[in-house]
């Protein structure tokens, strides 16, 4: 269980990580309803730890702009989509399982296979 | 679980309300339609048709009734779904363009997801608000909700979140249909039935014996009478058809209009005016007994008296049929010509029993005949019975209800049989029964004919044998005598020899009127000779009676002349009548 952030600044991480890269993020919510706020604070800290002034985050409430919805095809929330680098992330729920987003975000080394 | 949660609703006491689907049968099944504002489940296995189901219904919805529609596809995308059904006539694509439906494609890829942490499936909710706004939509379809499952591993939360979307769907009154995959022993793979309390239709779709049925049952209809038989369906060029079964009621309009079967013998059998109008007629018996034969002139007449006539043929192309039937004075050529007569021919093995129905469905109500005519019937069948009754009923019901007379032949295998088992069963749908079946005798071959029922009317007994010609068909009647149904040659001896005893009858008969009329002639003669007699002794007699009375005046005369002569005495006394006398001489 090594958990080791990439550290180079562009291109991928020695151990296959996107840690280096710019990554494009956005949040789908629906209103501020207490799993959005907890995501949007657990995904603040996260940046802040490991990707700081390497990231662009986006909060897209679909209350207000449904019509976002389709082209990310989002039906769960909240929705944690990297949209850069490629390929697309989808990371769902409120964030609480920071290994398991540093995962997803392809910032930290497959736990386990999966 | 959900009728605990649909329980609330106070409306329940009133009538359930009804959308009209629009999809052919399926609202006479269900009495109108799915419920209004309401989710129902359209369930079955692969390619069982629910996606077809549901999309028909949406469509029809939209251009029928006025009511757009969202199709949230998660299988498969809009392009794809709107190239599916672009064969069954429905131009998805042109109806989002003129904002009457809204495509919205829900892809879930289980590969990009992580999940961490709690979530519900809000968006879901969000993307299915924002389509139904944007038009306006008042039904929705869902096809397949049940990918989710696929796509999320907390599946108790998504059971949750479906309870939660029917109970939305209700909330805003949209009329939804939602397909769900059959599962094993389930009625769906997920149990989405136990949300959906209201209406849940299952499709089947099932091969015997090479040939494929679809079905369709309803399941479950809360609170309003439907047919709970499975009840075929097909899908075609048209789109969906259900086709609905036996109306549960035989409360068809009877008529007492006669219409002629076409054959005068037959009809003398039958009251002398032949079948009822709308009734269903079948003609059974063995190969080359004259069924078809009968059924063209039953077609003929229809046409000959101005009504429109469908005929199916399952055995013959309709031009061997009509150049057959030529051969016994029929010409069919020239009605159809006139477009009265509609000869139609497939091959009975082409498709499953419901797909004839179908055709049959079509063609009725395409060429709206008042008589139809299925020769052979049993050509339909191939291997069931039961289908075959079941057919029959739901085809003998539809043409009553529109008033259509059917003619119906069934070839039956054994030979010299009395009725056969098998036609037992479908002896209650048939009103009237003509058996036609063949005599071997003497080496002869001989066809023969009875009324074995005839509903209403007091039909003939009599067997009678069946002669074709080239002018048509005469049912003589057969010899009965000494135990024996004679026929054929020995039928015809047996009249030779009844003729020359008539022959033989008649000519005495004339003798002895002769005979007779001879005496009357001589009596007369003699009264003749008797009466002139009479008259001449009369006329004699009447000269003599003069003769004499003249003699005797003469004689008075001569004594006065001799009284007056002798003079003298009696002068005074005869003087005058002498004086008198005498002036008359002396003058």
């Amino acid at each position: 269980m090594k958990a080791k952030v990439g550290e180079s600044k562009r291109g991928k991480g020695a151990n296959g990580t996107d840690g280096g890269r710019l990554m494009e993020l956005r949040l789908y919510v629906a209103g501020q309803t207490p799993k959005s706020l907890t995501a949007l604070a657990n995904l603040k800290k996260i940046c802040a730890e490991h990707l700081e002034g390497r990231y662009r985050l986006h909060v897209i409430d679909l209350l207000k702009t449904p019509q976002l919805a389709q082209n990310d095809q989002i039906l769960a929330i909240p929705t944690l989509v990297r949209k850069l680098p490629e390929p697309i992330r989808k990371i769902i729920g409120d964030l609480s399982d920071q290994n398991r987003v540093l995962v997803g975000l392809n910032l930290l080394e497959t736990e386990g296979g999966k | 679980m959900g009728k605990n949660r649909n329980g609330h609703a106070p409306v329940s006491a009133e009538r359930l309300e009804k959308a009209l689907t629009g999809i052919a049968g399926f609202d006479e099944v269900t009495n109108g339609g799915v419920p209004k504002g309401r989710p129902t489940i359209v369930c079955g296995g692969p390619g069982c048709g629910k996606t077809m189901f549901a999309v028909e219904f949406l469509v029809r919805g939209a251009t029928e009734y006025n009511e757009p529609g969202v199709l949230m596809t998660f299988e498969e995308t809009s392009e794809e779904m709107a190239k599916n059904v672009a064969s069954l006539g429905f131009d998805l694509k042109g109806l989002a363009a003129r904002k009457k439906v809204v495509l919205e494609y829900v892809r879930i890829e289980p590969a990009e997801i992580y999940e961490t942490g709690e979530y519900d499936l809000e968006g879901l909710f969000v993307r299915l608000q924002h389509a139904v706004d944007r038009i306006g939509a008042k039904r929705v379809v869902l096809d397949t909700v049940e990918a989710i499952f696929s796509g999320f591993g907390n599946a108790g939360l998504l059971r949750a979140e479906i309870r939660r979307l029917f109970r939305w769907l209700k909330d805003r009154g949209l009329t939804t249909v939602v397909t769900a995959e059959k599962g094993e022993g389930t009625l769906t793979r997920y149990g989405l039935e136990e949300y959906v309390s209201d209406c849940v239709i299952f499709l089947d779709h099932r091969v015997t014996d090479q040939i494929s049925t679809r079905r369709l049952r309803v399941v479950k209809y809360r609170g309003t009478s439907h047919i709970a038989d499975e009840v075929p369906f097909l899908i075609d060029e048209r789109g969906f058809s259900v086709l609905p079964s036996t109306s549960m009621k035989l409360s068809h309009v009877v008529s007492n209009q006669r219409v002629s079967s076409g054959v005068a013998d037959l009809d003398e059998m039958l009251e002398g005016k032949g079948f009822y109008r709308g009734s269903s007629i079948l003609v059974s018996g063995t190969a080359g007994t004259g069924k078809s034969t009968l059924a063209a002139h039953f077609a003929q007449q229809t046409c000959r008296d101005g009504e429109r006539c469908l005929y199916v043929a399952l055995e013959e192309s309709p031009a061997q049929a009509t150049r057959n039937m030529k051969s016994v004075g029929v010409d069919l050529e020239k009605y159809v010509r006139k477009g009265l007569l509609r000869f139609e021919a497939w091959r009975p093995t082409q498709s499953g029993l419901e797909m004839h129905l179908l055709q049959i469905h079509k063609l009725v109500e395409q060429h709206k005949p008042t008589a139809v005519v299925i020769d052979p019937i049993t050509n339909l069948l191939l291997g069931n019975r039961n289908e075959l009754h079941s057919m029959l009923m739901r085809l003998i019901d539809f043409l009553k209800t529109k008033q259509i007379t059917g003619f119906f032949t069934a070839l039956t295998s054994g030979r010299n049989k009395e009725i056969e088992e098998s036609d037992v069963g479908i002896s209650s749908l048939i009103d009237t029964w003509i058996f036609a079946r063949d005599v071997e005798l003497n080496g002869e071959r001989n066809r023969c004919i009875y009324v074995l029922k005839s509903r209403g009317m007091a039909h003939s007994n009599q067997v009678r044998e069946f002669l074709m010609s080239k002018e048509g068909i005469r049912l003589l009647p057969v010899y009965v005598g000494s135990g024996a149904v004679l026929t054929g040659s020995a039928r015809l001896s047996q009249e030779a020899r009844e003729r020359a005893e008539n022959v033989l009858r008649q000519q005495t008969k004339v003798e002895q009127r002769r005979v007779l009329e001879g005496k009357r002639k001589a009596l007369e003669a003699q009264i003749e000779a008797m009466r002139s007699e009479f008259a001449q002794e009369e006329a004699r007699v009447a000269l003599v009676t003069k003769q004499e009375e003249r003699r005797e005046r003469d004689l008075s005369q001569d004594m006065l002349e001799m009284v007056s002569f002798r003079g003298g005495a009696r002068q005074g006394k005869t003087g005058e009548r002498n004086g008198r006398v005498g002036d008359g001489y002396e003058g």
